[in-house]
């Protein structure tokens, strides 16, 4: 911002010795002593308008970059890191059950009783019809095997359900067929007039939205909460409408518990309907009834008698959940609270440790081959120089899948170093070396694929280290040694450190080598995390993983600034 | 009622409106497939046909099938869906149903009947594993070998446990890396009878004892992660024996000469098709439902065993299976559907491991880190 107050037109101080100066500076001074502007307004606040402006103009100029940083970079990651936190679907799939869940002693050894599964019935006939069922079922199944089909299959019988009820309404009265007979039983008056409009003005545009009648609510809650669902589905729906779709067989489930608990609710209905309901209410007693409990557990699947899968649900009921995150460090959620995942489960830790131990090594490789690389480009003639950094350079252009297949070539017990050794006669041709599909294959690869991201840092930053240092040193006396290690060094070290920090981030999310290369002991964790990304479809843990990743690398960033000094990092100049 | 009436008055009308609307279409598509020699086979086998027929239709390709249930996960997230026809794997289909990223389809009402008159779902049978699955080929993991490894002095695997089998036939041996398929062999050479295999394998035990057998050759196995990979492991002579796609190894063998031969004991069946995407706007629905009436018919599918060795889905093009279009073979023998390379095979169970895969594949990574 100096050139700002540079720039501005105001406020350049008076010098005395100018006489024209000095009178000029005298009219720029109010009465009441404040320094004022050329057009007459308080300095302060023309240099703070001046400022201000500078500012903006900053921010605009910059704008497009922050916006599109902030869309496309800082969203997203927030996004993908909010999954490992995430569990909505619970809470929303099963919103009844959850609830009455909660009470549930998990210790104890029976499912829960009866008005559970009530609940559970409607929330997961509700989700079959949206086919929510199967995508929860995937969630739960990471926490306990065998929940996935279970619900997948329970979503296919429990239309089975208020099927039973559906046909003992329809042998009733022919009329409960009719999807007019539903509006006109659930339906607001009003909403019922704007509703046949808009479906005889060709149904044009959106639907006039569902409102219940207050009859309706009141005497029939779970008729018309089904009801509800019923019609926002059909109104989100393409092809389906209210008016031509009989409400699903759920409802009429609903119907029949709405009118055993309130058998008068005729009364509050008129004409037709209430006719239909009295009907209804009179033959109830002769309905063919089911038991949630014993159909779940007896027809449906003896699964849902096991307290495990109810413990499950349970235990992941409120809408975020820590669960993903004890996943990703070898540890499980369960009903009494964290526990360690069994030993043959267990592969995170292992994982995390060996990232973080091979991109040390992969660094330790990189600083070792590339400072003398580094040093030879600084301090050779141009022409020579030059020649030597498009060696370096042109690998780095080269694709990086044609890099990593090229070191298989190399390094297989059917390749290139082994077939020469053999040739030579060092080793025997039964007993060639291994050296690729593990640890030092990846090493070897990545440090190879790494080396430019740590000569270029260290070469800018020793190209202006100037060469009379170090023979000011020798001419005062220092060996060789001596002039390098305490003359030359020092200064190239913010060119290792910059290096350092670039090879080692780099290679702690590198993902497509060691995959390729690494075989089973030299895979990394970001492996893992696209697995779980591309192959389980497992997000939420997926995050958790990558979360951990960055909090990890955030640490040792912070760390090396309290140790080394991010100040001493220079990647040029 | 006067409602109910002026309803179903209006409702004949819609239903006449909405065939109109149907010959709208989009006029280009965007199909998603494996690349390689079989998204090859399908542009020669139907989707050239199509755009002569069609030539103001325009098709891109997209190839993403291996991180299909991904991505179409994340566009529906974003509520974009830029793919119209999705080739997925029979168990990739079904996940895509589960979480209701495809759409559920009647196979009679979209797809041709064969041309004696049986329905599609018939035609197709048991292939249709899921409702929203198309399928279009049966195609198998499988096993081959060298033949020229002189080791063996003379002996060629003629069962799956010549894998277990290091003393017989040494070498390195190169399978997936991933649980499916490997538990299976292992325990079926551990004794465990056909019909008992996934019995055994949902307890710990089966488990454990599956990677036990599969211990006496975790340190001289390569593991692959995609199927191009076990391929070059086998023709560098870096492998001896090991596992991949048969279309794979029929290309290495029949195009390329490499000295492999297949072991066809315990091939697993597996199946590819379409999905449709859920949430298609009308046109574009449309022109894919057009394309998919044409492309899953019985002589299309047997045109594409012309160009790789999977078996077509429909029974009825079966029969319709000639020879290969350039190298002039016999394609019948080649295929996993062949009765004399179908001897002993099974069908991946794909319920079974919806169940267990997230459970059984960290136990198997696990394993495999140690």
């Amino acid at each position: 911002m100096s050139d700002a107050t540079n720039d501005s037109t105001v406020g350049a101080p008076a010098r005395a010795d100018d006489p024209q100066a000095q009178k000029r500076a005298d009219q720029n001074v109010s009465k009441s002593g404040q320094m004022l502007a050329a057009d007459g307004t308080p300095l302060k606040r023309s240099l703070a308008r001046a400022l201000r402006r500078q500012k903006l103009r900053a921010l605009m100029l910059i704008a497009p970059l922050l916006i599109f940083v902030l869309l496309t970079f800082i969203a997203p990651i927030a996004d993908m890191l909010f999954r490992s936190v995430e569990n909505e679907i619970v809470p929303e799939t099963l919103p009844r059950t959850v609830e009455l869940l909660g009470s549930w002693d998990h210790e104890s050894d029976e499912a829960p009783g009866g008005e559970v599964f009530e609940a559970f019935y409607y929330d997961m006939a509700l989700a079959a019809q949206l086919k929510n069922h199967t995508r929860l079922g995937t969630r739960l199944n990471y926490e306990t095997t065998g929940i996935s089909s279970l619900f997948r299959q329970s979503g296919r019988d429990i239309e089975d359900i208020g099927d039973v009820y559906l046909d003992q309404f329809e042998d009733l009265n022919e009329a409960w067929e009719e999807p007019a007979t539903w509006i006109a039983l659930m339906g607001d008056p009003d909403w019922r007039a704007g509703y046949t409009e808009w479906f005889d003005d060709g149904q044009e545009g959106a639907p006039p939205g569902f409102r219940p009648s207050e009859a309706a609510e009141e005497m029939l809650p779970r008729t018309t909460a089904v009801y509800q669902n019923f019609a926002t589905f059909t109104a989100g729906a393409r092809r389906d409408s209210l008016a031509e779709d009989e409400p699903w067989p759920v409802a009429y489930t609903a119907l029949y518990q709405d009118l055993m608990a309130t058998p008068a609710a005729a009364d509050a209905f008129d004409g037709d309907t209430a006719a239909l309901l009295r009907e209804a209410a009179g033959a109830l007693s002769d309905f063919e009834t089911v038991d949630f409990r014993s159909y779940f557990i007896d027809e449906i699947d003896e699964d849902w008698g096991d307290p495990n899968v109810w413990a499950t649900i349970q235990t992941f009921s409120g809408p975020v959940t820590s669960g993903y995150f004890l996943n990703a460090v070898d540890m499980r959620q369960t009903a009494d609270g964290a526990a360690m995942q069994p030993e043959d489960q267990q592969i995170y830790g292992l994982l995390f440790k060996r990232t973080l131990f091979m991109s040390l090594t992969i660094m330790g490789c990189c600083i070792l081959l590339a400072y003398p690389v580094a040093y030879l480009l600084a301090n050779l003639p141009m022409r020579t120089a030059n020649l030597l950094m498009i060696l370096v350079l042109l690998p780095f252009w080269t694709s990086l899948l044609v890099r990593t297949s090229a070191w298989k070539v190399m390094l297989q017990q059917q390749g290139v170093i082994n077939d020469v050794l053999v040739w030579l006669g060092l080793i025997g041709d039964g007993s060639r070396l291994v050296m690729i599909n593990n640890q030092f294959g990846t090493i070897v690869a990545m440090t190879h694929i790494l080396l430019p991201f740590m000569i270029l840092p260290m070469y800018s930053v020793m190209s202006t280290i100037p060469p009379s240092y170090v023979r000011a040193a020798k001419s005062l006396g220092a060996t060789n040694w001596t002039a390098f290690w305490r003359v030359y060094f020092p200064q190239s070290v913010p060119g290792i450190g910059a290096g350092s920090i670039l090879v080692f981030i780099l290679a702690i999310g590198y993902y497509i080598t060691p995959e390729i290369v690494g075989g089973t002991t030299g895979t990394f964790i970001s492996n893992r995390i696209a697995y779980h990304i591309s192959s389980s479809l497992n997000w939420g843990l997926a995050a958790a993983l990558g979360t951990i990743l960055l909090a990890v690398v955030l640490i040792l960033y912070w760390a090396y600034d309290k140790i080394v000094g991010i100040d001493n990092v220079k990647l040029g100049g | 009622m006067n409602i109910s009436k002026t309803l179903l008055a209006t409702t004949v009308l819609t239903v006449a409106g909405g065939g109109v609307a149907a010959q709208d279409m989009a006029d280009s598509m965007t199909l998603v497939s494996w690349g390689g020699a079989y998204q090859n086979s399908q542009v020669k086998a139907y989707v050239e046909p199509y755009l002569e027929a069609n030539s103001d239709v325009s098709v891109t390709w997209d190839e993403s099938s291996p991180e299909a249930v991904a991505k179409l996960r994340a566009m529906a997230e974003a509520n974009n869906i830029t793919w119209d026809l999705v080739d997925v794997t029979a168990a990739d289909a079904m996940r895509l149903c589960d979480e209701g990223l495809a759409m559920e389809v009647d196979h009679d009402d979209i797809l041709a009947a064969a041309p004696d008159g049986t329905e599609a779902s018939d035609d197709f049978g048991d292939m249709i594993v899921s409702d929203c699955f198309i399928p279009q080929i049966a195609y198998s993991i499988t096993n081959a070998y060298r033949t020229d490894v002189e080791e063996w002095n003379g002996a060629t695997p003629t069962d799956i446990c010549a894998l277990f089998d290091t003393e017989t036939f040494p070498g390195q041996r190169t399978l997936e890396r991933r649980p499916i398929n490997n538990m299976e062999w292992a325990l079926m050479c551990d004794g465990v009878p056909f019909e008992e295999i996934y019995e055994v394998l949902e307890t710990e035990e089966g488990q454990d004892r599956a990677l036990a057998k599969l211990d006496t050759i975790k340190d001289q196995t390569i593991w692959w992660s995609s199927a191009a990979e076990s391929i070059q492991t086998l023709a560098d002579g870096e492998a001896v024996i090991g596992s991949s796609y048969n279309g794979r190894f029929f290309s290495a063998i029949a195009e390329q000469d490499q000295p492999l031969a297949m072991l066809w004991d315990a091939q697993v069946y597996d199946i590819d098709g379409w999905v449709i995407p859920a949430g298609l706007p009308d046109d574009r629905l449309n022109r894919v439902l057009d394309f998919l009436y044409f492309a899953t018919d019985t002589q299309r599918l047997a045109d594409q065993a012309k160009y790789i060795s999977y078996g077509p889905a429909r029974q009825s093009s079966a029969p319709l299976v000639s020879t290969h279009a350039e190298l002039g073979i016999e394609m019948a023998p080649h295929m996993p559907t062949n009765p004399e390379n179908s001897q002993n095979s099974f069908v991946q169970n794909y319920e079974w491991w919806a169940d267990y895969r997230d459970d059984i594949d960290a136990k198997f990574q696990s394993w495999l880190a140690q």
